[in-house]
């Protein structure tokens, strides 16, 4: 394999991995912070994907941005009253929004389940008219994402200090807490779940337009592997301030990407890549767990055997 | 100050399980009175807080604080205006966040997107050096890794940092060790007098029941079946406080955790 297919992958990895780092960030808020976990994440991933692309398409690529993170605002909202107002379990109320915004998809996407955007002046076509000819020429999706990745991280770990994010944060750690410094938590899970998905969608929408292409099926699994990228982030940066930790989400979603095309390298099929995000996701959840049981089974072995039962 | 005007809660009405935990409950406190209450298992200590912060509303009755009528206010309504410590002293603070970023959300002032100025922290510094623990240089130590006498000094310190109309504390020093509850105690003794706030106090200590505040009254079966002023609870010793529970309630005073020294 010579250098320039090496660096031409490397280079999708980062793309690829820095677009999905908005849905980490995002998972970042709600799983992290918040401790809900949003399984409306893979239909808000596409509901911004297929609001973007309509937008798009109708000549606004500019707005199309605002769009696909209003959209995803308005799906956060609806998840969060849900669970927070008219008591749905928290996991079920993100699994009806996700089944609900199938329907609601490809309703956007005017009745058909896949938008091709080939033809279209996308943010993406527009940052590379704009590079022609500087040293940045055809590097325009990485740029473009870049910058979206670093204003995002900049924003959410300015606005996770700011009092409604420390009453965030309060929330997921300890709600009491949070009711007895008058404020609701309800309000801030509203909040929270409403900007979490607002990245969720972003992240959609830049996704889509950089394979200028959408199909309903461009978020499935999203969650899983925005959760497997977050666990891989803790574990390199999981101690320390907001900022770090943040960075780390964004490396972990990066990781995750060239883990899995060097993979794709080494003949692993591409339809193995959910599986792996799964496998990802159960090592990092209950390898701590079965660290912690581990002394309980081994002392139950022994004992078994006939021995003092003293590991 | 506050004013309770025969409040009642039954809980799961119409089953075998059900229990009246406030019994037609009415007791009016003036601005600046420190009460300790005492009482047997499952009289409504805990209860009659509850409903005073609005964790649930009251089947009948009114609450009054400050002449405001509050018995359908909701819970982090009432809070603005209601301190409140618990038992554990693992619920009154978030154990993932710091010190700092604890008491700016108790603080309760600054719009949403305030952030820590350099002035708030100088005043927790103030506030976090008057209880003596060394907290004050560890304000940005997450509050998981203190210890539950310090976590409970904090959570004090976080529900009178604004000093509010009335503090409610449901035994707060009874999951601590005999030397850190002491200490805590003298803590809120001193923060209740210099702040001058309207206080009720829970406690399982008769002694500490009888030193503290300038009125005790003791529960049982959701009803106050004793109330001593200031004037008679001089002198009065354990022994004496015991004989006139079982006057009022009619029974032998029943509390597997209390403390007759």
């Amino acid at each position: 394999m010579s250098l320039p297919i090496i660096l031409n992958l490397g280079q999708t990895a980062l793309e690829l991995g820095l677009i999905c780092s908005l849905t980490v960030l995002a998972l970042f808020l709600s799983y992290s912070m918040l401790n809900v976990c949003d399984l409306s994440t893979d239909g808000c991933f596409t509901l911004g994907a297929s609001v973007g692309a309509v937008v798009a398409i109708a000549g606004h690529p500019l707005l199309s941005i605002p769009a696909a993170m209003a959209a995803g605002v308005v799906s956060g909202f609806v998840t969060a009253f849900l669970q927070t107002r008219m008591g749905v379990d928290s996991l079920l109320a993100g699994i009806i929004v996700n089944t609900g915004l199938y329907s609601v998809n490809i309703a956007i996407m005017g009745g058909s389940s896949l938008l091709n955007m080939n033809k279209t002046d996308t943010i993406f076509t527009m940052a590379e008219d704009m590079l022609t000819g500087t040293v940045f020429a055809g590097q325009n999706v990485l740029l473009v994402v870049l910058v979206v990745v670093a204003v995002a991280v900049a924003i959410i770990t300015l606005f996770l200090k700011t009092r409604l994010g420390l009453a965030i944060r309060a929330t997921g750690n300890n709600p009491d807490m949070v009711r007895s410094s008058s404020i609701n938590p309800v309000f801030t899970t509203i909040v929270g779940l409403c900007v979490a998905n607002a990245f969720t969608g972003l992240a959609g929408c830049l996704l889509a337009q950089s394979q200028k292409s959408v199909n309903i099926d461009i978020g499935t699994g999203m969650v899983t592997m925005a959760l497997a990228s977050l666990l891989i982030g803790g574990t390199f940066m999981g101690n320390g301030g907001i900022l770090k930790r943040a960075i780390g989400v964004v490396l972990g979603s990066i990781i995750f990407r060239i883990v899995y095309t060097v993979a794709l390298r080494l003949n692993m099929p591409a339809f193995m890549l959910k599986l792996v995000s799964s496998a990802i996701v159960i090592i990092a959840i209950s390898g701590p767990y079965l660290k912690k049981q581990w002394p309980v089974y081994k002392r139950r072995y022994f004992a078994k055997k006939g021995g003092s039962g003293n590991a | 100050m506050l004013k309770i005007n025969g409040i009642s809660k039954t809980f799961n009405p119409g089953t075998v399980n059900e229990k009246v935990a406030l019994n037609n409950l009415s007791l009016h406190l003036k601005a600046g009175d420190f009460v300790t209450i005492i009482g047997s298992n499952g009289a409504g200590k805990s209860t009659l807080f509850n409903a005073i912060c609005g964790d649930f509303i009251t089947d009948q009755g009114s609450i009054l604080l400050d002449g405001q009528d509050i018995t359908f206010t909701p819970n982090h309504v009432r809070a603005k205006r209601i301190g409140r410590l618990f038992q554990d002293p693992m619920r009154g603070s978030a154990p993932g966040m710091s010190i700092e970023e604890n008491l700016v959300l108790a603080a309760g002032h600054g719009g949403w997107f305030s952030r820590i100025s350099s002035a708030d922290k100088k005043r927790f510094r103030e506030k976090l050096s008057l209880l003596g623990m060394g907290l004050e240089d560890r304000m940005k130590q997450p509050v998981g890794l203190l210890s539950g006498g310090q976590r409970q000094a904090l959570t004090l310190l976080m529900a009178t940092i604004e000093p509010p109309k009335l503090l409610l504390l449901d035994e707060h020093t009874a999951a601590l060790d005999p030397g850190t509850a002491r200490k805590v105690l003298q803590i809120t003794d001193d923060v209740i007098k210099s702040n001058n706030i309207t206080t009720l106090m829970v406690t399982h200590n008769m002694q500490n029941a009888l030193e503290m505040g300038n009125r005790t009254i003791m529960m049982d079966s959701g009803r106050i079946v004793l109330d001593l002023n200031e004037d008679e609870k001089k002198g009065l010793t354990v022994k004496d406080l015991i004989e006139k529970f079982k006057e009022g309630a009619g029974k032998e005073m029943d509390n597997d955790r209390i403390l007759l020294s």
